[in-house]
C-alpha cells in the first residue's frame, strides 16, 4: 500500500528495538478476551484507477447531466466560484495544517483567518466575527444559547417560523436537555415574521429573525430592534444567503446584538449541503460570550507583526465543563475560502454580483408569472421567492430534473403544510436569460 | 545533527490584504448581465461593504505568501499527539471535487441523490464493521459535535426510561471537549483519577458510580497512549447501575482490526474522520465526527437517517426524517458530505486488511520512538504504548529548560512539535504520535533532532530559550493579545 512506507526490513529492525517478535505482539498488553476475532469485513484495497471508475459511477448517479441548472436555493446556493479559489485553497500548507497551536509556523492560517474575521465583520456590519462554526444552523443555535445563558432571568428564545426549518430544528435539539425553551413567532400573509405576535410573549432572552427569510423576503429589522429593546431581549439576526448583504442594509446597521448565518455562498461548493460555513458575529459587548475560535493581532518578541488564537479562556481546553461551548474547531478551510472569495470579488464585485442575483430573480418571477404561476407574496425579496404553481407542475418538474438535470423550485408543503402547491424558486448569477426562457417554455408545454 | 529538514529559505513579507487595495480593481470575472436591472427600494439598499479592491494576481500572491508561512503534513513530520496527523491522500481530493459530488444540491430529492445516499449509507456500514456497532450516523460535523450527539442520545435514553440523571464520570486524562459536551446536556462532571499505571481502576469507578450517574465518558486507548485494560470491568460496573458508556474514538487509529469498541461494552462512540480516516485538517476544520451506537441507542440517532430498500431488481436509498425517539437534527443538511467522500475513498483504497496494517504500523512507530527516546526524555509511564507516547521535561528542568523550549527549538529543526502540556495529568507533557505514514527514516531524523536538542539543553540552553530562530515570526505576545484583543483590521 502506497501510503504505508515500511519495508519488511524496516519492520524487522524496528521490532528488534521495541522487543517484539511480530507486529501482532505489539498488542500483547491487551487482554485476549477484549480482542476481536471478527476481522474487518470491508473489500480488498482498490487501485487508484479502480477507485476512479467507482467514484465516477457514483457521482454520475447524482447529476447525470453536466449542464445542470438549479432554480433552487433554500440554504444552499449555486454561485460562480472563480478558478483561483480552488487553486489557492488546495495549497497543501493550508489544507494539511492542524489548528495553529504553534503560531510561529501557522501565520498563514492565522493571518488569513484574521482577514476573514475583518471582512465578515464588514459585510455584516458587526464589531467581531469568530473564526467560524460548522454551519449556519449550528452557529444560530450557539447564538440562541448565548442569549439564554447571559440573560439574568428569561428562559425563552423566540424564533421566527420563517427561519430556515433545519435551523429551528437544530435549536430545538440543542435546547432539549436544558431548562430553556424555544417559541416560534408566526408569519403574516405577506410572507414576513408577524412581529405583532411578540407583544404577547414574555420571558424572552433573545428574538431571532432571518432576513432574507426562508421565503426569500426581506424582513423589517428596524422594527425587530425596537421590540428587542422594549422586551430587553438580545436581537439575533440570521441569514442563509450571505451575498444578499452585498446589496441589502446589513443587520449590524440596524443594531443587531448577534448575527449568525450560513456563508456557503462565499466561494464554497454546495457539496450536498456540507461542509458549509457557520458565521457567528457579535457586538463588542458580546466578545467574551461568543463561543468558538478567535484570532487576534499581536507582536513577537522582536516587535514583528503576528497573529495568535486568543481569548482561549472561554474555550473547552482551558475551561473544560465551564466553557462557553464544547466547540474545539472551526470550519477553517471554508473560512479561508470565504476570505479569498471576499478579497477576490472585492468592493466592486460584491455589489455587482448581488445586484445581478436580484435582477435574475425578478426576471425569473416575471417569466413564471407569464405562464400562469402566481406570486405568493407581494414583498421585496433578494434572489428567492415563493410561487403558487399551476396544476400538473409537479410531474413536469420531475421530468425536467430527470431528463435535463434542471431543478425548478422546492416544494414547500413538507415544511409548511398550509402551502400546498407552493414552490420556493431561486435564481443566481449562474442562471442566464436563456435558461429562464427555456424553463418557462418547458413548464408550459 | 547535520541533516535537518528545516533550513532558512526564502520568506516573503506580506501586508494585510487591504493594504494591497487600490480603488477601481476587481479580481472576479463578472458574469454578463443579460436581463434588465431591477432596483430594490432605496430604503432596503445598504452601503457597499468596504472590501479590498485587488487584481487577480494580487490575490494569488497574497495567499501564496501566506501559505508559505504555514507548516502542513506535506511540509514535514507532524507528530502532534492525539491529533493523528497522517498523510492526506491526494486522490481523495480528486474524488470529492467531482462535479457529481461537489455540485450536488442538498434539496434535489432522494431520487436525484442516489450516488450521495449510497456513499453515505455504505460509509456508515464500513464504520459499523470497523467499530463493532449496530448503527452509525455520519451527520455530526466534528469530533466535539459527535460527542454532543452521543451525550444527547444518552440524555434522551435516560429521559425515555423515566428518570433523568444528573452526573457523568469523566477521567482526568480526558479531552476538554468531554466535560464541555456533558455540560451542554446539563450533566455535572465527576472527575476520576487514573491509577499508578496510567489507566483507570475499576474500584475508582465503583466508588463514584451510582443511580444518579448517567454513565461514563472514556477514551480508549487513553490520552497517555495506553490501552484501558480494565474496560470490560468498568463497563460492567456502569451498566449494573443503569448507566451507559460513552467512548471517545479519537484514538481509533491504534486498534483497527484488534479491538472493536462495540464488542467490549461501549454503548456509543464517536470517530474523527480527520484523524483515523485521513481527511485533511484544513488548519482547524472541516472534519467529521460520525457516531456509532449499539441496538439500545439506535432509536435515538439524529434525523435524517438513510435507509436502503432492496427490491428484486434494484436498490434504492432514502432519507427518513421522522423517527419517534430521535434526539432531532444536528446539522442543517446531512453533515460534512465532502469530508465523507474523502474518508470513503480512503477506506476503499486501504481495504479491510490495509486498515489493520495501519494500526499495527502506527503502534510500531510509537513504540519505536518510545524505546529510542526514553533516557533522553523522561518517560513517566514506561509501559507498552499504543499509537502515541507521552514524555515530559523532568530531565531538562535541571538546566532550566521546559517542554515549551524544546517544542519551539524543534521548529528550527524543521519539525512540527508534538502536543505539549496535554494530557494534564503529566506535568510538562510532550506527547508524540508519529502515525503509520511516517517512514523509519523520517522518524530516525526526528529522534536525532530531539537528541540533539537535549544536548543543547545542557550545553547551550539559551538557544532553546530564545527559539525559534528561523521561522517567519518568533514567540508571540499572547498575553497582550488576550488583554487588549485586536480581532479585526
Amino acid at each position: 500500500m502506497r501510503y504505508l512506507p515500511h519495508t519488511k526490513e524496516d519492520i524487522e529492525s524496528m521490532l528488534q528495538i521495541t522487543g517484539h517478535k511480530t507486529l501482532e505482539n505489539l498488542f500483547d498488553s491487551i487482554p485476549q478476551n477484549l480482542k476481536t476475532n471478527t476481522g474487518i469485513n470491508i473489500p480488498d484495497s482498490l487501485s487508484e484507477w479502480d477507485l476512479n471508475s467507482h467514484m465516477i459511477e457514483l457521482a454520475s448517479k447524482n447529476i447525470p447531466n453536466k449542464n445542470y441548472k438549479y432554480f433552487i436555493g433554500a440554504g444552499s446556493y449555486d454561485h460562480y466560484i472563480p478558478s483561483i479559489i480552488p487553486y489557492l485553497i488546495s495549497r497543501s500548507e493550508f489544507m494539511t495544517a492542524y489548528t495553529p497551536y504553534q503560531p510561529e509556523i501557522g501565520q498563514g492560517t492565522l493571518q488569513g483567518i484574521y482577514e476573514f474575521q475583518t471582512m465578515v465583520a464588514q459585510l455584516l456590519g458587526m464589531d467581531i466575527a469568530t473564526a467560524s462554526h460548522y454551519d449556519g444552523g449550528t452557529a444560530l443555535a450557539e447564538a440562541a444559547l448565548i442569549s439564554l445563558r447571559t440573560h439574568k432571568t428569561a428562559n425563552t428564545v423566540a424564533v421566527s417560523n420563517l427561519v430556515h426549518p433545519s435551523h429551528r430544528q437544530i435549536i430545538q435539539t440543542y435546547l432539549r436537555p436544558t431548562q430553556f425553551k424555544m417559541v416560534q413567532i408566526p408569519s403574516t400573509k405577506d410572507g414576513k415574521t408577524d412581529l405583532k405576535a411578540l407583544k404577547s410573549m414574555d420571558d424572552l432572552a433573545g428574538i431571532c429573525v432571518q432576513s432574507p427569510n426562508f421565503f426569500g423576503n426581506i424582513e423589517d429589522f428596524k422594527q425587530v430592534r425596537q421590540i428587542c429593546t422594549d422586551k430587553n431581549a438580545l436581537m439575533i439576526a440570521s441569514f442563509t444567503e450571505a451575498l444578499s448583504y452585498g446589496l441589502l442594509k446589513n443587520p449590524g446597521g440596524f443594531g443587531a446584538d448577534i448575527v449568525a448565518g450560513e456563508g456557503q455562498s462565499l466561494g464554497i461548493s454546495k457539496s450536498f449541503g456540507g461542509p458549509g460555513l457557520g458565521l457567528l458575529t457579535g457586538t463588542q459587548k458580546q466578545m467574551r460570550n461568543l463561543p468558538g475560535r478567535l484570532v487576534g493581532k499581536t507582536k513577537d518578541i522582536n516587535g514583528k507583526r503576528g497573529y495568535v488564537l486568543t481569548l482561549a479562556t472561554r474555550e473547552q481546553h482551558i475551561r473544560r465543563e465551564k466553557a462557553t461551548s464544547n466547540i474545539c474547531s472551526n470550519n477553517g478551510l471554508c473560512a479561508m475560502t470565504a476570505g479569498i472569495y471576499l478579497a477576490t470579488t472585492g468592493k466592486i464585485g460584491i455589489r455587482k454580483i448581488a445586484q445581478l442575483n436580484h435582477d435574475k430573480a425578478i426576471y425569473l418571477q416575471n417569466s413564471l408569472k407569464e405562464v400562469g404561476f402566481i406570486p405568493a407574496f407581494n414583498t421585496p425579496f433578494f434572489n428567492e421567492f415563493v410561487m403558487k404553481v399551476p396544476k400538473g407542475f409537479k410531474t413536469k418538474r420531475n421530468a425536467l430534473a430527470k431528463k435535463q438535470s434542471i431543478f425548478a423550485g422546492i416544494d414547500l408543503e413538507p415544511f409548511y403544510p398550509e402551502l400546498k402547491n407552493h414552490y420556493l424558486f431561486c435564481a443566481t448569477e449562474t442562471i442566464s436569460k436563456e435558461d429562464i426562457d427555456h424553463l418557462a417554455k418547458e413548464v408550459t408545454s | 545533527m547535520t541533516n535537518k529538514p528545516g533550513i532558512g529559505g526564502l520568506k516573503f513579507n506580506e501586508s494585510e490584504v487591504w493594504d494591497r487595495s487600490k480603488k477601481g480593481r476587481c479580481a472576479i470575472s463578472l458574469p454578463k448581465s443579460d436581463v434588465k436591472e431591477s432596483r430594490l427600494d432605496n430604503s432596503l439598499i445598504g452601503d457597499v461593504p468596504d472590501l479590498p479592491q485587488l487584481s487577480e494576481l494580487d490575490v494569488v500572491r497574497h495567499y501564496t505568501h501566506l501559505s508559505q508561512w504555514n507548516f502542513g503534513i506535506d511540509s514535514g513530520m507532524y507528530p502532534l499527539g492525539s491529533c493523528t496527523m497522517k498523510y492526506n491522500p491526494k486522490t481523495n481530493e480528486i474524488q470529492a471535487n467531482r462535479q457529481g459530488f461537489a455540485a450536488a444540491h442538498p434539496f434535489c430529492g432522494d431520487q436525484f441523490s442516489q450516488g450521495a445516499l449510497k456513499l453515505m449509507h455504505t460509509l456508515e456500514t464500513f464504520l459499523a464493521h470497523i467499530t463493532g456497532f449496530d448503527a452509525v450516523t455520519v451527520q455530526p460535523a466534528a469530533g466535539a459535535h459527535g460527542e454532543l450527539t452521543g451525550m444527547l442520545m444518552i440524555h434522551k435514553y435516560h429521559e425515555k426510561n423515566g428518570r433523568q440523571r444528573s452526573k457523568i464520570i469523566i477521567p482526568d486524562t480526558a479531552h476538554g471537549t468531554n466535560p464541555a459536551s456533558a455540560s451542554l446536556c446539563g450533566y455535572d462532571s465527576v472527575k476520576v483519577s487514573s491509577g499508578p499505571n496510567g489507566i483507570l481502576e475499576p474500584d475508582a469507578i465503583a466508588a463514584v458510580m451510582d443511580e444518579d450517574t448517567a454513565g461514563i465518558m472514556i477514551t480508549n486507548p487513553n490520552t497517555l497512549g495506553l490501552f484501558e485494560n480494565n474496560i470490560k470491568k468498568i463497563t460492567d460496573i456502569v451498566h449494573a447501575k443503569g448507566g451507559l458508556v460513552y467512548g471517545d474514538g479519537a484514538n481509533m487509529n491504534a486498534i483497527m482490526g484488534v479491538v472493536k469498541p462495540g464488542e467490549i461494552g461501549i454503548d456509543v462512540l464517536h470517530l474523527n474522520l480527520h484523524k483515523t480516516f485521513s481527511t485533511p485538517h484544513g488548519g482547524g476544520g472541516p472534519g467529521a465526527g460520525p457516531v456509532a451506537v449499539n441496538k439500545i441507542l439506535e432509536p435515538f440517532l439524529p434525523v435524517p437517517r438513510i435507509v436502503k430498500e432492496t427490491t428484486k431488481d434494484k436498490e434504492t436509498y432514502k432519507f427518513i426524517t421522522h423517527s419517534p425517539d430521535t434526539i432531532g437534527r444536528m446539522h442543517t443538511f446531512y453533515g460534512h458530505f465532502g469530508v465523507l467522500v474523502r474518508a470513503y475513498s480512503y477506506i476503499l483504497s486501504l481495504g479491510g486488511k490495509g486498515l489493520c496494517d495501519v494500526s499495527k504500523l502506527a503502534v510500531l512507530n510509537a513504540n519505536y520512538i518510545k524505546e529510542k527516546l526514553k533516557g533522553t526524555l523522561n518517560l513517566p509511564y514506561d509501559l507498552p504504548c499504543m499509537h502515541e507516547c507521552v514524555f515530559n521535561d523532568r530531565i531538562q528542568k535541571e538546566f532550566g529548560i521546559t517542554t515549551m523550549d524544546m517544542a519551539k527549538r524543534l521548529l528550527d529543526y524543521g519539525f512540527h512539535p508534538p502536543t505539549i502540556y496535554f494530557p494534564l495529568v503529566v506535568d510538562g507533557a510532550f506527547m508524540v504520535e508519529p502515525t503509520e505514514t511516517e517512514s523509519k527514516e523520517s522518524i530516525d531524523q526526528f529522534i536525532d533532532a530531539v537528541e540533539s536538542i537535549a544536548k543543547e539543553a545542557k550545553t547551550n540552553p539559551e538557544i532553546l530559550k530564545s527559539a525559534p530562530h528561523i521561522t517567519k515570526v518568533t514567540r508571540l505576545d499572547e498575553v497582550t493579545a488576550a488583554r487588549k484583543p485586536c480581532l479585526k483590521g
